[in-house]
């Protein structure tokens, strides 16, 4: 049934049949280019063990206010979205985040120290270098696959 | 009664006054940890470890050279990595005078950071970054010196993540505890405030 759904995106086939990591500030549209995906990343992950993070930021262009609900990816066997929040007493603090809501023309940012996609049971481990696809879920029912490139384990940024 | 009122007034905002700066630099934006948060100088702490190539470490390691140090876990996908690149873009921006600062990364999670694993992970960061672990009684030890703190958290799967204190803790070379640098502080405080700890030992070699 996510079939209809699932076609949203053709720039990664493209991508992948060239066998090109697509560039990281690249975007990436939905079908009807109401949501924009920019600058996603990941870091390297030491092997497979261990829960990967992705960073990217998502725009509304459409008119009506959408709900990102959700992740899914093959290469995690469970993929959500954090946040990290550090309290008062300077205590760092991962929890699945609830209901992110972005506004007609807003912009929501998964960057780090504040929300990032957790990569959860890795299917394969996250190599500098490669992409990986990644699709968001929305609430309007939109499911927009991206690909991902994955950078240095050190890597601050999309820029590396 | 006028005089009386005003006597008063001028009073009680003498009072308020005091009682915020005060907060301010008890409790507030001026204070550099929480009170009774600050962590004992390394002269007072007492713990054993293994650093990333197998040797014994402890607060004598540290004593003679400023440190920065920060707790963390390798399983961790966000605040742990980023720390690590953030320090070593602040090594990298010192420069040569940072070769002297020892730079600890200590996990928070012994059972699953074992010698090899910190050794590889700290491997991926700026070469002067060292990964310390140990044994979980010595690694509370250590936390509780440093008045952090961290907490395991059980997931759906019985994968676990770790609560942890963030910040990055500074010494001078005598092992009095300086500052903290917290999350998401910029570059721009961070530096200096590594400079800072550095030149404690500046002034100290010159006297
Ligand atoms: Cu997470």
């Amino acid at each position: 049934m996510f079939k209809t759904f699932a076609k949203a995106i053709q720039s990664l086939s493209v991508a992948l049949l060239m066998g090109l990591p697509m560039a990281s500030s690249a975007q990436q549209l939905s079908e009807n280019a109401s949501i924009v995906v920019e600058s996603p990343w990941a870091r390297a992950s030491l092997g497979m063990s261990r829960p990967g993070g992705a960073y990217l930021t998502v725009r509304n262009e459409g008119s009506e206010p959408i709900s990102l609900i959700g992740l899914r990816a093959e290469i995690s066997g469970m993929a959500s979205i954090h946040e990290t929040r550090t309290n008062s007493d300077g205590v760092s603090i991962m929890a699945p985040a609830d209901n992110i809501v972005i506004p007609p023309g807003g912009m929501f940012a998964l960057e780090p120290g504040g929300y990032h996609a957790m990569l959860m049971q890795l299917q394969s481990p996250l190599v500098e270098g490669e992409t990986f696809p990644l699709t968001l879920l929305f609430s309007d029912r939109t499911e927009l696959e991206i690909t991902v490139p994955v950078l240095g384990i050190g890597a601050r940024g999309p820029e590396g | 009664m006028m005089r009386v009122a005003k006597i008063a007034a001028i009073g009680a905002t003498a009072v308020f006054a005091a009682l915020f700066v005060g907060w301010w630099q008890v409790d507030g934006p001026g204070a550099d940890s929480a009170p009774g948060k600050r962590s004992l100088p390394l002269t007072a702490m007492e713990f054993s470890l293994t650093d990333q190539d197998g040797r014994d470490v402890g607060p004598e390691t540290l004593i003679g050279e400023p440190s920065l140090v920060f707790f963390g876990f390798t399983y961790c996908p966000d605040v742990c990595p980023t720390t690590l690149s953030d320090i070593s873009g602040w090594l990298d921006e010192i420069g040569p005078d940072a070769e002297d600062l020892n730079t600890v990364f200590i996990t928070v999670d012994p059972d699953r950071d074992t010698v090899e694993t910190m050794a590889e992970y700290v491997s991926y960061f700026h070469p002067q970054i060292q990964g310390w672990t140990g044994l979980p009684d010595q690694i509370a030890a250590i936390a509780d010196s440093f008045r952090a703190t961290y907490e395991k958290v059980e997931g759906e799967n019985g994968e676990y993540t770790m609560n942890h204190t963030a910040g990055v803790f500074l010494f001078d070379a005598t092992g009095r505890f300086v500052t903290t640098i917290d999350y998401h502080e910029p570059r721009e405080f961070a530096v200096p405030k590594i400079r800072r700890a550095m030149q404690n030992r500046t002034e100290r070699a010159e006297s």
